[in-house]
């Protein structure tokens, strides 16, 4: 595998979250809105990184037989750096997503790409591997968070948990202006569905999204399934085929 | 010390905030081992099981140890450590005192260690229960509770969650919802059943 395919494969081949369903619990709790699924990715970056960093820097020295509860310490510590680093930088963000900064030590996509991958391979290797698989995390998170908000809200906002860049918050993007080309005083905040910010509109909308994967999977087989029973009709005819043109040839000869 | 904190304590637990369906722990287990119910009552039994002792055992060293010594900052990586040697402990002494009981338990136990629901809690009754001028029996009174509560929470939803896919399995859904996706969305409406309950306190 190339470096390249490697730092890849997190997007959409080995997704955790669309493909694998790892760390399902981060990406139903803090999807509420962009901002904060987009702060949780970033977390996991981090951690991910620094985390397939040292496990496989120590690697070689770790007995197989305590190894789980090792990188359980080492995923543990750089998770206590980076909710310290929350609590003092951005308060809010800390505030919003809790108890699920700690939560980040039971992540299984972490300890899955420890035990799977950086105990295994170089340390170049397994740095790529973690800022890929978390850019990954990160794009699923992403994408959950800014279709809640969006259905929720009809618009994304930033500036409310992660305040860098703008002195206050803003929209980003709204579903106002588009239809206001069309009519006037139409206000998306009439509108809006405000179910999916609550703890079940995350089910609903992940069960959503988990579903326009699949159906894409299920179409690419459908095809696949019927280029194969194509391709068998194709050589029936063509054995058939032969075996006219040979029996017309016997007639002939008779 | 009563019973009414007790049950105050347990229904909020079980019903307002339920584990699953409010606060998206242990969502792993709840799609993992809810395709049969009787898999998903060994695990809420487990659950139940480790999480009241985890809560009693970090509640207890937060206390006397990590605030008395001022190293509250380290408490994620001492709780996960105390919960991974804990369930280590558990499984063993079951082993050996209670071989029906190891049997209906044991493959569950491994699995809890990376369950969240068991860390979450006991972060849970440090940022929602502890206050430093806290009586430490009362405190641990009130965690102990909360974990039962979150428990038998734990096990209600997982219990009808399974009996519910049981049917799912038969029934005739589209093809690109089978499986996870069609499962989610009625956790969804489960989720917004139990919504209405908050208040009832």
């Amino acid at each position: 595998m190339s470096k390249k395919e490697n730092f890849l494969k997190g997007f959409i081949k080995e997704n955790p979250i669309f493909v694998y369903l790892l760390g399902m619990c981060p990406a139903l709790a803090v999807t509420s809105t962009f901002e904060t699924s987009l702060g949780m990715g970033l977390l996991v970056i981090f951690v991910l990184t620094s985390s397939n960093f040292v496990v496989s820097l120590v690697r070689k020295w770790i007995p197989n037989d305590v190894r789980t509860p090792a990188y359980i310490v080492i995923i543990a510590t750089f998770v206590t750096i980076v909710k310290m680093l929350t609590e003092a930088y951005t308060y809010d963000l800390f505030s919003a997503l809790g108890v699920f900064i700690p939560l980040i030590v039971v992540n299984c996509l972490i300890l899955g790409r420890a035990e799977a991958f950086a105990s295994k391979n170089k340390v170049l290797d397994s740095v790529i591997d973690g800022v890929g698989m978390g850019l990954g995390f990160t794009f699923a998170l992403v994408v959950i968070g800014v279709f809640r908000e969006l259905l929720s809200s009809g618009g994304v906002m930033w500036g409310n948990y992660l305040p860098f860049f703008v002195d206050a918050p803003i929209y980003l993007f709204t579903l106002d202006w588009i239809i206001n080309i069309f009519t006037t005083g139409f206000e998306i905040e009439n509108y809006s569905l405000g179910m999916f910010a609550l703890p079940g509109g995350a089910f609903i909308a992940l069960g959503i999204i988990l579903a326009f994967i699949q159906s894409k999977a299920v179409k690419k087989e459908e095809k696949a399934e019927a280029k194969r029973l194509a391709m068998i009709a194709e050589k029936k005819r063509i054995a058939l085929e032969k075996k006219k043109a040979a029996a017309l040839k016997k007639v002939g000869e008779n | 010390m009563s019973f009414t904190v007790f049950a105050t304590a347990i229904i909020s637990a079980m019903l307002i905030n339920n584990v699953i369906l409010m606060q998206f722990l242990g969502i792993c287990p709840f799609l993992g081992v809810s395709k049969k119910s009787s898999s998903a009552i060994g695990m809420s039994a487990a659950v139940l099981f480790v999480m009241v002792i985890a809560s009693a055992v970090t509640y207890t060293i937060y206390d006397l140890v990590l605030y008395e010594f001022d190293i509250a900052y380290i408490s994620t990586i001492a709780f996960i450590l105390v919960i991974a040697s804990l369930v280590q402990f558990v499984e063993m002494v079951i082993k050996k005192y209670s071989k029906p009981l190891y049997k209906s338990l044991g493959i569950y136990l491994p699995l809890i260690t990376t369950n969240c629901a068991i860390l979450g809690v006991a972060e849970g009754n440090i940022s929602g229960i502890w206050t430093s001028s806290m009586p430490y029996f009362e405190g641990l009174f009130l965690a102990v509770s909360t974990a039962v509560g979150t428990g038998l929470g734990f096990g209600l939803i997982i219990f009808a969650f399974s009996s519910i896919r049981e049917r799912l399995d038969s029934s005739d859904v589209p093809k690109s919802w089978k499986g996870v996706p069609i499962s989610l969305v009625v956790a969804g409406l489960m989720s917004l059943a139990f919504a209405g309950l908050v208040g009832i306190i």
